[in-house]
């Protein structure tokens, strides 16, 4: 049993409760177990005290969207890896997808992850399991087995399923067992050979386009089908204008329809792609800047529900190619809080409005206890300085694979300490608590 | 012979010459007004050399120049031989299969090979947009992009444009028509680019179906309907349709392509009556041209295989010949 743990002089910032203000925050057996404004009331004898030194005491960030090449490449990534990013970037719990090979469509799949990374990541993974076998959008998986197995949600991840009445019936046999259904929107037909948005920049670089409607158009047909039968539907990722319109429809009809944003579809746009740099190659493809503000102000007003990394690694290989032949993703587990605090310092968007999309909104999605920090909540926890100058480098980079899409980037922000169950699993190098 | 611009451009070679401010030939969008016009003073200059009896002007002599081909391309491959060596370079041909699988996949392992070999210029034709740039990152030697996707083919661009100053006399306030299928089409791009910045005004001619996103802010004019977009034109570009892939999906038939965009007889009367017609090459006659246009007396196809090698001399002479280059 470890020692309870204060963490004192904070500014705590807790988007479920809409609380900002100073505390501190007491922390026993990973769980946390009391709350106090002001200074701490009383601390247990042998606690650890962590002096926050006024710094953001948050939830542990939540990320819905990232992949790893465990099992199958893991060269690109693995559970280790890709939790030491997370741990370093403040992300104290992510959802795995499934696209790894195998695919993870079978409930022995979601039980090795789940085994592999209590042996060796150092922050909770939680997996979503394919919906159709094979990830290959032809016949639904065991979604029972699966729950049963651990899977926090059914995603196809990169894939969209194409078949309508294909989606009908995962949709329908998931409201059975009240299981999410994440989903990633692309028209194959439309996508066609498309690699980035198109528009003028593409027909100047010779690229081929993807018009929004190849996402525009699948979501339409998801929030349908979601509305015919009642299921639990989260819209992966959605980047342009049309979608945000089609979201904040549908939430005024239904309470069980929600969506994400992927932090580089809110921090870039297609200017970013010229010329032909292959790690903003991203699916789906940075948008036009109009879009990017429709996404922040969507963002704003609620009807986006969750900025998630989209943490894609891809090795050098698949990268340094012609554009329309390099692999789509990019890494961002590290750079997510500081690419999200962008839009705070820019003055875009309040500091509360953001953490929610990956705290406390991720949680309820997911039906997870964290997100908040509640008595009784596990104590995953962030302690961030939301000034903290840095460049990103292609040398500081944590995780196993190079692709990111801030090489360079100048950020305002950044985690000092994290805790997943009450353990510290990352201190910053320039944190003076880190010597403890 | 008809010369518009600068004035003393009879030298050819690079004797008297500014230095030319780029290591590489990517695109016409890396060069601005005076550097296109310089290019095509330089080619016009060197047009005599290769009608000439002894078709030599040996300011390369000495430099490797490698023809990197991943695309099939007889005419441009040769132009480029051609060119080097009327210039004095040994010129050496690489054709690089790419399967499907593998493709791309040996761009930087091919970059780094051939470099090693100490060449002087890489010239490269690459099926994938921006392949060109991304090798010239990687080699130390000026890289000269014979096309890459569909993105730019800058010496066809500047042949097409001597071309039209030797027939015409001068580019600016020409009307220039491009008709066919823009969207795939590196030669509408680089053309659109190019002639625009020589105040030339573009029209582009094309169903719906084969016009790029964005395209109005290429060109001066789009058309649907060719015989509206030839009305007036000076010059009348024709591009290759690659019909084997467009046939069902883009255009329903050659045929039905042929009746509304295939330049005929009738359609090029609405153009002005000392039109030029043009093509890139290789031509598909029945598809997008009809025979009897693209050998008739208003055709100057053969002319721009001419100008061809007088552009290709002009740009590896530009690059490789000036002084300052051949110390960097």
């Amino acid at each position: 049993m470890s020692a309870p743990i204060v963490i004192a002089n904070a500014r705590i910032v807790d988007p479920a409760t809409d609380t900002d203000r100073p505390g501190a925050l007491l922390v026993v057996d990973g769980k946390i177990d009391g709350l106090a404004e002001g200074a701490p009331q009383g601390v247990p004898d042998g606690a650890t005290l962590i002096d926050a030194g006024g710094l953001v005491v948050a939830p542990g960030l939540i990320d819905m969207r990232v992949f790893t090449g465990e099992p199958g490449h893991e060269y690109r990534e693995t559970l280790a890896t890709a939790a030491e990013a997370a741990a370093a970037g403040g992300v104290t719990s992510f959802v795995l997808m499934p696209d790894t090979t195998p695919a993870v469509d079978d409930g022995a799949i979601v039980d090795f992850i789940i085994r592999r990374a209590a042996a060796t990541a150092k922050v909770n993974v939680l997996p979503a399991a394919a919906s159709t076998r094979g990830l290959r959008g032809k016949e639904i998986t065991e979604f029972g087995l699966l729950r049963e197995a651990g899977a926090v949600c059914l995603a196809d991840g990169r894939q969209s399923i194409q078949s309508a009445g294909l989606l009908l019936a995962a949709m329908s046999y998931a409201a059975n067992f009240d299981m999410l259904i994440v989903h990633h929107l692309a028209d194959a037909s439309l996508v066609g050979d498309g690699v980035m948005n198109e528009g003028l920049l593409a027909t100047t670089s010779g690229l081929k386009g993807i018009p929004s409607e190849a996402e525009t158009i699948p979501l339409a047909r998801d929030l349908q089908l979601a509305a015919l039968t009642g299921v639990r539907y989260h819209a992966a990722q959605i980047s342009c204008a049309g979608s945000v319109e089609l979201m904040r429809n549908a939430k005024r009809h239904s309470g069980s329809v929600s969506c994400g944003v992927s932090i580089n579809n809110l921090a870039l746009n297609e200017n970013d792609v010229a010329p032909y740099r292959t790690f903003f190659k991203l699916s789906p493809p940075l948008r036009s800047e109009d879009d990017r503000r429709e996404m922040v102000d969507g963002l704003l007003s609620g009807v986006i529900d969750v900025i998630h990394s989209a943490h894609d690694p891809q090795d050098s290989e698949v990268k340094r190619q012609p554009f329309a032949e390099a692999s789509e993703g990019a890494i961002g587990l590290e750079t997510l809080l500081a690419a999200a605090l962008r839009l705070v310092h820019s003055g875009d968007v309040d500091l509360m409005t953001v953490l929610r999309a990956m705290t406390s909104r991720p949680a309820e999605i997911l039906g997870l206890a964290s997100g908040r920090l509640a008595v009784g909540a596990p104590a995953d926890i962030i302690v961030f300085d939301p000034d903290y100058p840095w460049v990103v480098a292609e040398k500081d980079i944590v995780s196993r694979s190079r692709n990111t899409a801030f090489e360079g980037a100048r950020m305002q922000g950044a985690v000092m300490q994290t805790l997943v169950a009450g353990r510290s699993v990352f201190r910053h190098a320039h944190w003076p608590e880190g010597a403890k | 012979m008809a010369n518009a611009s600068t004035g003393d451009t009879a030298t050819a070679g690079t004797a008297g010459k500014r230095p030319f401010p780029h290591r590489d030939l990517l695109g016409v969008s890396q060069l601005n007004q005076h550097e296109i016009l310089d290019l095509i003073d330089r080619a016009e200059a060197m047009i005599p050399i290769s009608r000439q009896p002894r078709k030599i002007l040996p300011t390369l002599s000495g430099k490797t120049q490698i023809n990197l081909f991943f695309e099939p391309s007889t005419r441009t491959q040769s132009s480029f031989e051609i060119a080097g060596k009327r210039l004095g370079a040994q010129v050496t041909n690489m054709s690089v299969k790419t399967s499907s699988v593998t493709k791309g996949e040996t761009l930087i392992d091919t970059a780094a090979t051939l470099n090693a070999m100490q060449p002087d210029v890489i010239i490269v034709r690459h099926p994938a947009s921006g392949a060109v740039e991304l090798l010239s990152q990687k080699v130390g030697c000026a890289v000269i992009n014979a096309g890459d996707g569909s993105h730019e083919h800058p010496t066809q661009a500047l042949l097409d444009a001597l071309t039209i100053r030797q027939r015409k006399g001068r580019l600016a306030g020409l009307t220039v028509a491009i008709c066919g299928d823009i969207a795939n089409s590196r030669v509408a791009r680089s053309n659109l680019l190019l002639l625009g910045a020589l105040q030339v005004r573009t029209r582009v001619i094309a169903p719906k179906t084969l016009l790029p996103k964005g395209i109005e802010a290429l060109a001066t004019e789009v058309f649907t309907d060719m015989r509206k977009g030839l009305e007036g034109a000076d010059v009348v570009m024709m591009l290759r349709l690659q019909h084997e892939r467009a046939a069902g999906r883009l255009i329903p038939s050659v045929r039905e392509y042929y009746r509304f965009y295939g330049l005929d007889a009738e359609k090029l009367a609405l153009a002005r009556p000392d039109a030029i017609v043009m093509h890139p090459g290789p031509m598909n006659r029945g598809v997008e041209i009809d025979p009897a246009i693209a050998d008739g007396p208003r055709s100057v196809i053969n002319e721009q295989v001419e100008m061809g090698v007088a552009v290709r001399m002009a740009v590896l002479d530009a690059l490789l010949a000036d002084p300052s280059q051949v110390s960097a």
